[in-house]
């Protein structure tokens, strides 16, 4: 008698699509992130060749074009200084997008070491939750205000000012994922056939954290950008040498009623990154969300 | 301590003069979604006699289900009955308003389902779910709709009734759920009652006094059952017709005697060979189980010909080009088999 | 055939009066204010190349067993020994080298696959896991499983989810196959599949057992389908063993009023077949507050005074057959019993209508 019965084998698995018709098919199935991914991308070529689309200094002076409107020479108009708001402009995306994407990585990757530790080990959670927890009762702009207050005002300086109030949103989330994942079977399948634990946590566990861990930086990414204006508003951001949107903004402040495309090009800049990274994150979270992705 | 020490009595197959309160006829019903069609029942027949169990059996994806909740027109999109007609006393359900369908749904059709847990609303007591429906129904006063509840949770022998109404579906068993299931799915007196897989998520034990309780109330109040399972057993003790579904059709129908004695679809022989049987256990050596090989084809591309010659012993070239048609083999016993002859031949009970 | 049915000498397994409480814990400080009584002093043998059935119904902690023996679970007390060693109280470190001698194949076959591992990874794991082959030597000994189980090795790379219920389980199969265990646990192993599928998963269970001598404890709540594999069986009622035997005795002379309220409950497929059915009345009981004395007084048909204070003791009614109950005496001829048994339950019925 043969151990296993030949018949009992059929295939019904079908052959994979090409990898291009899978890209097409990806994309037609989620027109916001195409949609988000285009906006952003866009954002991130002006950012890198700022230089190109605006050849101009940022922050060169010229006193006699003090305040003049949107005309074909000065697309978003000048300033009270008579810098050009359009030059000012794309470079403050440099600035919006360097401090988005350096908080929501450095975030999510400290969050996810004291997340996975913390959803593993019991003795770890007891006290980093408790960390946690007072950390999160400190609004985050306020905690972000604090330290830019004890410190020099300088891009690095933002970045951690920012990230700092958003790790234990990173903490919760994989925490919960991995308290989640830890009751699966697999995890005990593992266990009994030998794995050791930090080949648990890496090959077993941490895969599994990766689709909403992805979506939630997103988030924090269009978070970080409109902190960051934020901060610059109130004058605890970016040094204002520097242009930034926030920078941009809160010395177009005064000037509002007589020169309102000062604060509106920043501004309007400043809405559809985050709506870009929004509708990405919202479309990834769709894609990459399993009961979705198992619809019949 | 003992409920009964009795012998499980089925009463004699239904008589061919009886009323067909339910009637379903090439019913087609079909999920539209995006990778293609699932032909999830393609063209199924079946009636129901008055005060008669019949058993619908087939495994999981065959159809039991969805034929019967298109009977309560309880078909979500992407699904859509596409053809067909279902007959309760002389209407087609299939006709009827939303309105009209919601007044038959509850009071001449019920229907339990598998996990009693999900069916119950969780934050409402048991005595206000079973009121609501009888309220609906019957049009009676709150007050006699609640007593009217606790005289149905006396009927399925639920210990201290007048208790039990004010708790919440949490605060009691498995069992004792899938009780209250069937005094709500009883409360307006239906003609139908369709359980899908009533016992399937109960214990042993627990199953044995649901199917009881089951079939003393159909005596009781003339209930025709309509039982969807998988399991064999379960039928063998409860059902007098059964019919075999695969695949999103009907491959087989008979008296409950006359398929146990003579199976005539391989599929049927091939679910009665491939269970354990508990009966044989002492007699026999421990034997291999007959297999069913490979797995039900995909209902979105169905092959042509009979959709189990794959998998069947017995196909022949015929098989997998023509259809076999549902026919008549012997007197009320119809299959879909070109060998129908063979399979009998073979079988060896 | 017959030399599977009578399994060599020397257990493989022996486990001594296993016992699993959960605390129950309540409030800020979380004090224990109870406990669950999961596995209450369980006690069993398996040798070389048998099959030990345990069945009972959901919440009698037959599943805890079967994971405290495997110490995914910390045994509260007891003893368990593999192969002449005691590893109950080893810690998990010190475990790992045991864990190669014992495998577990899991109920779910969709849960206990991790979703993000191709199949070939899954089933080499255990392999890279314990040095025993690497590289092209663990891709082949990794087709080898496929071949064993019925799969093909086109399969290794593909992913769980698109495998059938009845294929994932032979993934599960393999992967405990590859470390070459000599007892493999079975948790509800094929009560998720489909009647036709489960056939082909037991069959091939049975299969490997021959071609491997392995062991198994096959934990179900399917008493025909732990009559068709296993060797003995043994029958849990909240937390303890009411009745264990060979299977033959115990399907043909059950001896513990449960066993034989269970038995007379399983339909059988066959609508000629009219049988005696004893339909037990109520509930398990919450195993949070199991009844004093015997646990299955509160549903027994044959209940006395005597078994509502003092919990029988296991005793060998026949050789090998060991039973408790107040009403099962050593020794006594066991047709006799059976035949005491069902005169009993009649006029139990009579007496309470």
């Amino acid at each position: 008698m043969t151990a296993t019965t030949p018949a009992a084998v059929i295939d019904i698995i079908e052959p994979p699509k090409p990898i291009g018709q899978q890209i097409v098919e990806f994309c037609r199935r989620n027109t916001t992130v195409v949609f988000g991914s285009i906006l952003l991308l866009s954002m991130v070529i002006i950012a890198i060749f700022a230089p190109f689309f605006a050849p101009g200094d940022p922050l060169a002076l010229a006193p006699a074009r003090r305040l003049r409107p949107p005309s074909e020479t000065y697309w978003f108009g000048t300033d009270m200084f008579g810098r050009d708001v359009f030059t000012r402009t794309i470079y403050g995306t440099r600035i919006s997008l360097i401090v988005g994407i350096s908080v929501s990585f450095l975030s999510t990757l400290i969050g996810l070491v004291i997340g996975m530790l913390s959803g593993y080990v019991r003795m770890v959670d007891a006290i980093v939750m408790r960390i946690m927890d007072g950390l999160m009762a400190i609004p985050g702009i306020l905690l972000a205000i604090a330290m830019m207050a004890l410190t020099k005002a300088s891009v690095e300086n933002v970045v951690i000012a920012i990230t700092i109030p958003e790790i234990p949103r990173v903490v919760r989330l994989v925490r919960g994922v991995v308290l989640q994942i830890r009751e699966q079977p697999y995890i005990e399948a593992a266990q009994s056939i030998g794995t050791r634990f930090h080949r648990i946590l890496i090959k077993h566990i941490l895969p599994n954290i990766m689709a909403p861990l992805i979506v939630q930086a997103t988030y924090i990414c269009a978070a970080a950008v409109l902190i960051e204006a934020g901060l610059s508003f109130l004058g605890a951001g970016t040094p204002p040498n520097i242009p930034s949107w926030g920078n941009i903004m809160a010395e177009g402040r005064t000037f509002f009623q007589i020169a309102f495309w000062i604060i509106l090009f920043p501004g309007l800049f400043l809405s559809v990154t985050v709506l870009a990274i929004n509708l990405l994150g919202d479309g990834l979270r769709d894609a990459l969300d399993p009961r979705l992705a198992r619809r019949m | 301590m003992v409920q009964a020490t009795q012998t499980m009595t089925r009463p004699d197959p239904g008589s061919g003069g009886a009323e067909r309160v339910l009637e379903i006829e090439n019913l087609k019903t079909h999920f539209f979604t995006r990778d293609g069609v699932v032909r999830a029942v393609d063209g199924v027949s079946y009636h129901v006699l008055k005060g008669e169990t019949l058993g619908v059996v087939g495994e999981s994806g065959c159809g039991k289900s969805v034929s019967a909740l298109s009977v309560l027109r309880l078909i979500a999109k992407p699904g859509r009955i596409v053809q067909g007609s279902i007959k309760m006393s002389g209407r087609n359900l299939l006709d009827l308003s939303d309105r009209e369908m919601r007044s038959i749904r509850g009071n001449d059709i019920s229907m339990i389902f598998q996990e009693p847990m999900t069916s119950l609303n969780p934050v409402l007591t048991l005595g206000r779910q079973i009121a609501e429906t009888i309220m609906l129904h019957q049009g009676l006063s709150k007050k006699d709709a609640w007593d009217k509840s606790v005289e149905m949770l006396k009927l399925v022998r639920i210990p201290e009734a007048e208790r039990r109404v004010t708790e919440y579906p949490f605060q009691m068993s498995g069992g004792m759920r899938q009780r209250v299931m069937i005094a709500m799915a009883l409360s307006c007196n239906p003609k139908v009652l369709l359980a899908d897989e009533p016992t399937t998520a109960l214990d042993v034990t627990i199953q044995a006094q649901i199917l009881h309780l089951m079939l003393e109330l159909k005596e009781k109040l003339g209930t025709a059952i309509v039982l969807i399972t998988h399991d064999l057993g379960v039928v063998a003790e409860t059902c007098q017709r059964i019919v075999v579904m695969y695949a999103g059709k009907k491959v087989e129908e008979a008296t409950a005697d006359e398929l146990f004695e003579r199976p005539l679809h391989p599929y049927t022989v091939g679910l009665m060979k491939s269970v354990p049987r508990l009966d044989r256990a002492a007699v026999e050596e421990q034997a291999r189980l007959m297999e069913i090989p490979g797995m039900v084809p995909s209902l979105k591309n169905m092959p042509p010909g009979c959709a189990f010659a794959p998998r069947c012993v017995f196909a022949t070239e015929r098989c997998r080009i023509e259809e076999p048609g549902f026919e008549m083999k012997a007197g009320g016993h119809f299959a879909a088999c070109f060998n129908s002859d063979k399979v009998a031949e073979t079988y060896h009970g | 055939m017959a030399e599977a049915a009578s399994p060599k000498k020397g257990h493989l397994l022996e486990v001594t009066d296993l016992k699993k409480h959960f605390p129950i814990r309540k409030g800020i400080f979380s004090r224990i204010t109870g406990h669950v009584f999961a596995v209450d002093g369980v006690s069993f043998t398996i040798g070389h190349g048998e099959t030990l059935g345990l069945v009972g119904e959901s919440g009698c902690g037959k599943s805890t067993v079967g994971k405290a023996i495997l110490k995914l679970l910390e045994p509260t007390a007891g003893e368990v020994h593999l192969n002449g060693k005691k590893i109950s109280d080893l810690n998990q470190l010190e475990m790992r080298p045991h864990r190669r001698e014992m495998q577990v194949i899991f109920q779910d076959p969709y849960s206990s696959l991790n979703p993000r591992m191709s199949a070939g990874d899954i089933v080499g794991e255990p392999m890279y896991n314990y040095g025993l082959a690497f590289g092209k030597e663990k891709e082949e000994k990794t087709r080898q499983l496929f071949a064993k189980v019925g799969l093909r090795a086109e399969h290794m790379l593909k992913y769980p989810h698109e495998f059938s219920g009845g294929q994932r389980q032979r993934l599960g199969i393999a992967r405990a196959l590859a470390v070459n265990p000599s007892l493999i646990i079975g948790d509800e192993p094929v009560s998720a599949l489909d009647v036709s599928v489960q056939a082909q998963v037991i069959n091939l269970m049975m299969d490997l057992q021959k071609e491997f001598n392995l062991s198994y404890l096959f934990i179900a709540h399917d008493l025909a389908v732990v009559e068709h594999i296993s060797h003995r069986v043994a029958v849990m009622y909240l937390g303890k063993i009411v009745e264990m035997t060979d299977k033959r005795s115990l399907f043909v002379a059950p001896q513990h009023p449960y066993t034989e309220a269970l038995l007379s409950a399983v339909p059988i497929p066959s609508p000629k077949m009219k049988r005696k059915r004893i339909i037990l009345t109520g509930d398990v009981p919450s195993p949070i507050r199991p009844p004093p004395g015997c646990r299955f007084h509160t549903r027994c048909p044959y209940v006395m005074d005597h078994c509502k204070v003092a919990e029988p003791p296991m005793k060998e009614v026949a050789p090998g057959h060991f039973v408790a109950c107040h009403l099962r005496q050593p020794g006594q001829a066991m047709y006799a019993i059976a035949a005491h048994a069902t005169s009993s339950a009649r006029t139990a019925g009579a007496t309470e209508h």
